[in-house]
C-alpha cells in the first residue's frame, strides 16, 4: 500500500512537470500481478538507474521499445531480469508502455567526472566515426542530436555509460543479436574496448531535449 | 607499352610519382603502394599511392581555417548552412560519405585535382568551380552559388584543404565510384526490389522516402521530389551501383555482391524523381541529347539494356588513346 501511494505520489509529480496528458500506464507503476512494474528499475519517467545498469528508456521509439519486449519474450534477447518479466507481459502492456516512455523527456545530464580526452574521443566518434576501419559515426543513424530516429533506431544520447558499454560489448562478442540486419554487430566488431568505453562516456554527457534545445 | 615502362622507371627513380611531370593517364588504380613491373612482358599498374587528407583537428586557426570550416559545415549540412541553394532533402555527405574523405565515395580531394577538366557533360572546359555549381543544379535540386558567393568560395577552399599535398592531374586511387563490374545476369527489378527490403528500407524507409526526425532528414530520400533529380549522377544505374556496393548499408559496404548492387541501382533510379532542369521538348529528345548513358529516363530496363549493348559493341571499335584524353574528366557521373 505504501509502494502504490508513493507511485502514485510519483506519478502525479511527473505528470506535473511534463505536462503529460495520460496518466502512466498501471504496467508501469504497478505491473501486472506477474510482471513487475517497469518503474521499480526503470523510474516513471524512464530515466533507469546507471549504478545498477538500468537503461534510460524515455523517448525511445514505440516500434523500438515493443521490439525489445517481443525479442526478450522470443528469446532472441536475453537478459536474467528481463526476459521472465516480458514474458510475462501482454502486447497491450508492451505497447502502452511503450507509448509512456516514447513521450518521456530525456533526463538530464549529470556533470561528468570522466577525462575531458575520454569524451573528446568519444565525441570524434560519435560525429564522425572512423570510417576507415568501417565504423560509420553513432549519429549517422542515430540522428544527429542522438535521439534516435523512428521506428528502428534507438535514442542513445544521455544513456547511461555502464548500459551503452555493457550493449556495445554484447554486440561485439555475440552475446546480444537482435539488431536488424547486423548493423550493431557491424560496428561494434570494429570498436576497441578504449573506443566503445570512449563513446559510451562522451553520450552518457548529453542531456535532455529541452524546450531550449528545439 | 614504352609508356608504361617509362612511367614506372620514373616512378622507381624519383621514389615516387611527384617530379613525374608527363604521364599517361593511370589506368584502373589499385588500392597498393606503387610497384616495380615484375618484368617489361607484364606491365604492373603504376598506380599512386593512397592518398590521406589532412585531420580536422589540422584546420588552422585563422582566417583560411575559418572559411574551411564553413565549407566542411555547407558540405556536412547544406540543408542549414546553404539553404538559399538547396531545392531537395540532400546534404552534399550523403553521397560523399566522412563529409567528403571517403575514398570510393567520390571524395573531394581526389576531385579537385581533375580540374579543370573537359567534361562530355557540359561540353565545356569545367572548373571544380562550375562543377560544384553542377552539384546544386542536379544533385541538390537547388540553385547554382555564384562563383563569388561566399558558399562556393568556402566550398572551394574545404576541397583545396582537403587535397593538400596530393598530386596534380592524376586520377588518385578511390577518385569517383566504384566501377562495379557488369554482373552476370541483367540487372533485374524484381531481384532489386527485393534487396531493397533486406538492405536499404530500414533506413530509406519502405518507398524510398528517407526518414526525417524532428522536422529534419535523418535518412535521404532515395527517389521522389525530395531526391536528387533526373539530371543527377547518381540516376545512372553504373553510378549508383559503384556507391552502392562501396558503401551501404553504413557499416557493412562491400557485403553486398556486384548483382545485388546493380539490382537496387536498376530498382531505386526506376522510380520517379525531380525533373532535369535541361528538360527541353519532350523526354525522348531530352534523353537523346542529355542521357547517352546508363540510366532509365523513360526507357524501360528491357529498352536500356539493348542500348547500352549496341554502345558496348560501338565502343569496342574506337578506343582513344591513353595520350589523347589528357584534360578529359574520368568521372562518368554527373
Amino acid at each position: 500500500m505504501r509502494s502504490f501511494i508513493s507511485h502514485t505520489f510519483t506519478a502525479v509529480v511527473v505528470m506535473a512537470a511534463s505536462s503529460a496528458a495520460a496518466a502512466p500506464p498501471s504496467i508501469v507503476t504497478q505491473g501486472n500481478g506477474a510482471a513487475l512494474a517497469c518503474a521499480s528499475c526503470h523510474g516513471v519517467d524512464g530515466a533507469g538507474n546507471p549504478q545498477a545498469g538500468f537503461p534510460v528508456l524515455a523517448q525511445l521509439p514505440p516500434a523500438y521499445f515493443a521490439k525489445q519486449i517481443a525479442d526478450f519474450k522470443a528469446g532472441t534477447r536475453a537478459h536474467p531480469v528481463m526476459t521472465p518479466i516480458a514474458q510475462a507481459m501482454s502486447a497491450e502492456d508492451a505497447e502502452s508502455a511503450a507509448r509512456h516512455y516514447s513521450s518521456q523527456p530525456r533526463p538530464k545530464a549529470g556533470a561528468s567526472t570522466v577525462d575531458p580526452a575520454v569524451i573528446a574521443r568519444g565525441k570524434d566518434l560519435a560525429i564522425n566515426g572512423a570510417w576507415g576501419r568501417q565504423v560509420p559515426p553513432c549519429f549517422k543513424c542515430h540522428a544527429v542530436d542522438g535521439l534516435g530516429v523512428a521506428p528502428a533506431f534507438p535514442a542513445i544520447a544521455g544513456q547511461h555509460a555502464t548500459y551503452t558499454v555493457s550493449q556495445l560489448q554484447a554486440w561485439k562478442t555475440g552475446a546480444r543479436n537482435n539488431d536488424p540486419q547486423k548493423l550493431m554487430k557491424a560496428v561494434a566488431e570494429n570498436l576497441s574496448d578504449d573506443d566503445i568505453r570512449s563513446v559510451a562516456e562522451y553520450l552518457a554527457t548529453l542531456g535532455s531535449r529541452g524546450k531550449e534545445n528545439e | 607499352m614504352n609508356k608504361f615502362v617509362g612511367y614506372a622507371l620514373c616512378v622507381l627513380a624519383l621514389g615516387g610519382m611527384i617530379g613525374c611531370d608527363k604521364q599517361p593517364l593511370p589506368p584502373e588504380p589499385a588500392n597498393v603502394a606503387p610497384a616495380a613491373p615484375v618484368a617489361a612482358s607484364a606491365p604492373a599498374a603504376p598506380a599512386p599511392t593512397q592518398f590521406t587528407p589532412p585531420a580536422e583537428s589540422e584546420i588552422p586557426q585563422n582566417e583560411y581555417g575559418e572559411m574551411v570550416l564553413l565549407g566542411k559545415n555547407i558540405f556536412a549540412n547544406t540543408q542549414q548552412h546553404a539553404k538559399a541553394y538547396v531545392g531537395n532533402g540532400m546534404n552534399c555527405a550523403n553521397c560523399h560519405l566522412d563529409n567528403g574523405r571517403k575514398a570510393d565515395s567520390a571524395p573531394l580531394w581526389a576531385a579537385y585535382v581533375l580540374y579543370p577538366a573537359y567534361r562530355q557533360k557540359t561540353r565545356q572546359v569545367d572548373t571544380i568551380q562550375s562543377r560544384i555549381q553542377g552539384c546544386f543544379l542536379y544533385s541538390m535540386n537547388g540553385k547554382a552559388p555564384a562563383l563569388d558567393s561566399k558558399e562556393m568560395t568556402a566550398l572551394v577552399t574545404y576541397h583545396y584543404w582537403l587535397a593538400k599535398g596530393a598530386p596534380t592531374g592524376v586520377k588518385l586511387p578511390g577518385q569517383g565510384y566504384l566501377k562495379v563490374a557488369k554482373p552476370a545476369l541483367t540487372p533485374d527489378m524484381a531481384r532489386g526490389r527485393g534487396v531493397f527490403e533486406n538492405n536499404c528500407a530500414i533506413c530509406h524507409g519502405a518507398n524510398g522516402e528517407g526518414i526525417q526526425a524532428r522536422g529534419k532528414y535523418a535518412f535521404p530520400p532515395l527517389w521522389g521530389k525530395d531526391s536528387f533529380n533526373w539530371g543527377a549522377g547518381m540516376h545512372r544505374v553504373d553510378t549508383a551501383a559503384g556507391f552502392i556496393q562501396a558503401n551501404m548499408p553504413y557499416g557493412l559496404g562491400g557485403t553486398l555482391s556486384d548483382q545485388e548492387a546493380w539490382d537496387v541501382a536498376l530498382f531505386m533510379n526506376s522510380h520517379e524523381r525531380p525533373a532535369d532542369p535541361r528538360f527541353k521538348g519532350s523526354v525522348a529528345q531530352t534523353r537523346d541529347t542529355q542521357h547517352d548513358e546508363n540510366c532509365l529516363y523513360g526507357r524501360t530496363p528491357e529498352e536500356l539494356t539493348a542500348v547500352l549493348a549496341r554502345k558496348a559493341a560501338a565502343a569496342d571499335e574506337a578506343k582513344p588513346a591513353p595520350e589523347q584524353r589528357e584534360g578529359l574528366s574520368p568521372a562518368t557521373s554527373h
